[in-house]
């Protein structure tokens, strides 16, 4: 387990965590990525501008983490994250997250996290169900192609 | 329903502090993602926890404060709390969260990662959200137009 960050990994998750708590009772809303990002287009008037609030805070967040995270925390390794498959793939990968999370209605923060937090017997199914089909497709891209 | 210029603050907030806990986890790292799902490597030592870890600190500290709205009238900067009622367990709950898996594996992207990847490695990740969001609208566009063709014609109207 050379890779293994508990640490980081733990104080990352109770951010994620915080996260959903401020979104929760600031604008009594679910942090959900997939439904968020789901719902700003067609636009619903009026209420479009909190969910392109949190989405531009997504990748400004992710900036500064990954800015000064390293230097922080001697466990995160100062690499840019490596996409390890074409574009092709890419494409159709997007695809398929992006119509079963609309399908499953959510996805590993409003199922994973926030349905979990809520012990929703929907989000526990969703999670061991997208758990098991994820392990399966990397088990047969990694091990059997 | 209007927001206020409070509460779009608080959501480029709440976005803010979710990027960084992605960020400090590791989780835009597509390549960590798919070390955990790869549990055929646990016998070499090569199984890589980290993503549990994830999950279960951010849910410990969202089951403490998605309880917070016991103690509160309504949010403080919205008019209600949005609580999501639905429980029950449907052939589309199952499917859907199947697909997503599989483009979760494939990719080892899932849509928070990929968005707050448009701040780290947005020329990698681009195409990746396009076509998540197409995905996404087009799949909410069908299943409302199926919803609303199975309705009588009344109950559209009313609806």
């Amino acid at each position: 387990m050379e890779n293994f960050t508990p640490l980081t990994a733990a104080i990352g998750g109770a951010l994620i965590g915080l996260s959903a708590t401020l979104l929760w009772i600031f604008n009594g809303r679910t942090a959900g990525v997939s439904t968020i990002s789901g719902a700003i287009f067609p636009f619903h008037r009026g209420d479009i501008w909190w969910r392109l609030a949190f989405l531009i805070g997504l990748p400004l967040g992710a900036a500064f983490g990954f800015a000064y995270g390293p230097t922080v925390f001697a466990e995160i390794p100062a690499r840019l994250p490596t996409v390890g498959i074409g574009p092709v793939a890419l494409v159709a990968a997007g695809l398929l997250v992006g119509i079963g999370t609309r399908l499953g209605g959510g996805c590993t923060s409003g199922h994973g996290v926030c349905g979990i937090a809520r012990l929703s017997r929907r989000s526990f199914v969703a999670v061991g169900t997208f758990m098991a089909t994820a392990i399966v497709t990397v088990f047969v891209a990694r091990h059997v192609l | 329903m209007r927001n206020s210029p409070f509460a779009i603050a608080m959501a480029l907030v709440a976005g803010i502090v979710f990027g960084v806990g992605l960020a400090i986890s590791q989780m835009i790292d597509p390549e960590k993602v798919k070390n955990f799902l790869d549990l055929a490597a646990i016998p070499s030592g090569g199984w890589d926890p980290s993503l549990a870890f994830v999950m279960a600190a951010g849910s410990a500290v969202a089951f403490v404060g998605l309880r917070f709205n016991r103690f509160m009238r309504k949010p403080v900067a919205a008019p209600a709390f949005q609580v999501n009622t639905k429980t029950r367990i449907d052939r589309r709950l199952v499917i859907g969260s199947a697909i997503f898996g599989v483009g979760w594996g494939i990719s080892g992207f899932c849509p928070g990662p990929a968005i707050a990847n448009l701040g780290v490695v947005p020329d990698a990740v681009a195409i990746f959200v396009a076509a998540m969001l197409a995905g996404s609208w087009l799949t909410g566009a069908i299943v409302e137009w199926s919803n609303r063709s199975s309705l009588e014609p009344s109950q559209a109207v009313a609806k």
